[in-house]
């Protein structure tokens, strides 16, 4: 397919809606997915669907398995038993397809993941130019304009270790938003920042949601999940314990599960 | 003080500069002369420094004859006084030493070499120049195989020369440089190998790397100059100096496979997250991601290894190849230069050749990572 289709005037004007027209409406398909971490049953019979732009904010207890699940849309882990389907795309062991589902799908993970022996912006123009083949000037203009976005721009020539938390985990959005992806995945984004930097953080991924991006994010803080999500997912010990819409969620929780969660995290 | 259940500072503190650093007399107080047991410390290396240095600068420049045509010169009944280095042995045999047998009319192809390789190598090392891709495909891509037809020539009216007259200096560097670029490379591949999933490449990588590790160098030049020949075809002849770089090239690619994978297992798992999150595929992510930054942390194993092959060369001369050391050793046996000093001065030329090589090579290296360190302010 025509991988190559995201030019700069496109570029110029950010992940519009309009450029989102393929037929499929379901963004991300999760049937029945259980895996193992050896005789441990991390995932079990998970079935969850993703809407095209939809926001699902996923929470629960540590070690309940949000992250493997999220780790599961791209592919990161692999599965015992299930489906995942992506855009369109079934994921299967086939590396090809994989890759293909990966450039669609941006993830920003808790500790960044920046590349240290590359600038930000050379973080950001590194799949652009290698993966989608775009020449370099191109690929550093749409990466200026996302870093402007995470409003970073002044950072760019800078490498990881000097930049504070927040900024790198901006310029980790932004690299994962140079690829023009359809979905984002966030892991607990602001997990290792001070909290000084949350805030930055989060107004960035609010101002994503704001244009229509369709949203993946595992998270606690739950005054974002209230502005942003149209569902929260509530997990533990690898099961879905509870999917709602965010008001009813936070004000009527029905299952006592999530009710001891939010009291617990709400205080 | 009174007791301070609250407070609130008024103005804030300026930033001073730190206290001034003493004169040099007080600097070597505190470091040379603290103490009793530092001070006796101090004397005694002063001392053992003084009793080495001096007599090697009395033997190599004070004491050394620096004219002459023969070895009378250099005795001391002829010079009538105590002889250090014998430098006209050197002057006499330095072309040997360079050169080994190659043809007189043909050294200049050598020279030629040399300028090139030097032409492309220095710019390449300083980081200032500009145009380091277009320079580094020169001198890997283009140099080895230009370097190749100059020296072993029968292209373009160049006379061939065969590898049998090669040797001295010219033995030295062409083992060292052929090693040190395909062993690199090769040992990452074979680093990759013994980390893949894929169960086959994997063995095989293993297998590859204890077999060469397991084997001395000795063995293997051994059997490549001479058991060899007897399981190929007598068609197939390989030219012996070939045998021998393919010999080192395997042997050393080994080693570095286990540097490599040394850097490889200190990247975190994260990086490799990160670049398959992107979509880079396998060799991408190598490529681009993991080696880049794994090289960088094993680059004080990588030039160990690089020294170490460069001085394991001289171990070519029991496979009849005459390296440097190998000239060296042939011009001890000239009765013309039988002097009792002749074998110190020899030694003393070629030690000071390998050591200004090594020791480039290792300041060059720790200024490299001086540098990618205060770049990237890990």
């Amino acid at each position: 397919m025509t991988g190559r289709e995201s030019g700069p005037e496109k570029s110029t004007r950010g992940p519009a809606l309009a450029m989102r027209t393929t037929e499929h409406q379901v963004a991300v398909e999760i049937i029945g997915l259980n895996k193992w971490f050896a005789s441990f049953h991390v995932l079990r019979d998970i079935d969850l669907n993703v809407q095209r732009g939809e926001r699902i904010v996923i929470c629960g207890p540590s070690g309940s398995g949000k992250s493997t699940l999220l780790r599961c849309i791209n592919r990161i882990e692999g599965w015992q038993r299930g489906r995942v389907i992506v855009d369109g795309l079934e994921l299967t062991d086939d590396l090809k397809k994989i890759d293909e589902v990966r450039r669609e799908v941006g993830m920003v993970f808790q500790q960044f993941n920046l590349f240290p022996h590359l600038t930000a912006l050379e973080n950001c123009t590194l799949a652009p130019i290698w993966v989608r083949q775009l020449p370099k000037r191109e690929a550093e203009e749409i990466a200026r304009h996302y870093l402007a976005r995470v409003r970073i721009p002044e950072q760019a020539n800078k490498y990881p270790s000097q930049l504070s938390g927040g900024q790198q985990q901006r310029v980790a959005i932004a690299r994962a938003l140079c690829m023009q992806p359809k979905i984002m995945l966030f892991d607990e984004p602001t997990s290792a920042l001070d909290p000084e930097m949350v805030k930055e953080v989060l107004d960035t991924m609010v101002g994503l949601a704001l244009d229509g991006m369709t949203m993946v994010v595992v998270s606690h803080e739950m005054g974002f999940a209230r502005q942003v999500a149209n569902r929260m997912v509530l997990m533990d010990a690898g099961q879905i314990i509870e999917i709602n819409e965010p008001g009813a969620f936070f004000d009527h929780p029905r299952h006592e599960r999530t009710k001891l969660f939010l009291s617990q995290i709400l205080r | 003080m009174a007791e301070q259940s609250s407070y609130v500072r008024r103005a804030l503190a300026e930033p001073q500069p730190p206290p001034v650093g003493e004169g040099v007399l007080a600097r070597m107080r505190a470091r040379l002369f603290d103490g009793v047991f530092n001070t006796v410390l101090t004397i005694i290396s002063a001392a053992i420094i003084i009793a080495l240095v001096w007599p090697t600068f009395k033997f190599l420049i004070l004491d050394a004859v620096w004219k002459g045509s023969s070895r009378v010169d250099c005795l001391p009944e002829t010079v009538g006084r105590q002889v250090g280095a014998c430098w006209p042995f050197i002057q006499a045999k330095f072309i040997q030493f360079m050169y080994g047998f190659y043809p007189d009319s043909e050294q200049w192809r050598v020279n030629l070499t040399y300028v090139l390789g030097l032409i492309l190598l220095v710019p390449l090392l300083i980081p200032r120049v500009p145009g380091k891709r277009l320079n580094a495909i020169l001198f890997f891509g283009v140099f080895p195989v230009v370097g190749f037809f100059l020296l072993v020539g029968g292209v373009l009216g160049l006379p061939h020369v065969e590898t049998g007259l090669w040797g001295g200096l010219l033995i030295t560097l062409v083992i060292s440089f052929t090693g040190i670029m395909f062993s690199l490379p090769l040992g990452a591949l074979l680093a990759l190998g013994r980390r893949s999933e894929l169960p086959i490449i994997r063995t095989l990588s293993i297998i590859f790397i204890e077999f060469w590790r397991g084997v001395p160098l000795i063995t293997v030049l051994f059997f490549a100059t001479y058991m060899l020949p007897f399981f190929l075809p007598a068609s197939w002849e390989i030219d012996a100096l070939a045998r021998v770089l393919i010999g080192v090239v395997l042997f050393s690619a080994a080693y570095m496979a286990e540097v490599v994978r040394g850097g490889l297992q200190a990247i975190p798992r994260g990086q490799f997250e990160g670049a398959m999150a992107l979509g880079l595929g396998y060799w991408r992510m190598m490529g681009l991601v993991v080696l880049p930054q794994a090289l960088r942390l094993v680059i004080p194993g990588i030039v160990n290894s690089f020294i170490s092959l460069f001085k394991d060369t001289t171990l070519v001369l029991i496979v009849a190849i005459f390296d440097l050391l190998g000239q060296l050793r042939a011009a001890f046996s000239d009765p013309n230069w039988a002097t009792p000093v002749t074998l110190f001065t020899g030694f003393a030329f070629a030690g000071i050749i390998y050591f200004l090589v090594s020791f480039g090579m290792s300041r060059y290296a720790l200024f490299v990572e001086r540098r990618l360190n205060t770049e990237q302010a890990r």
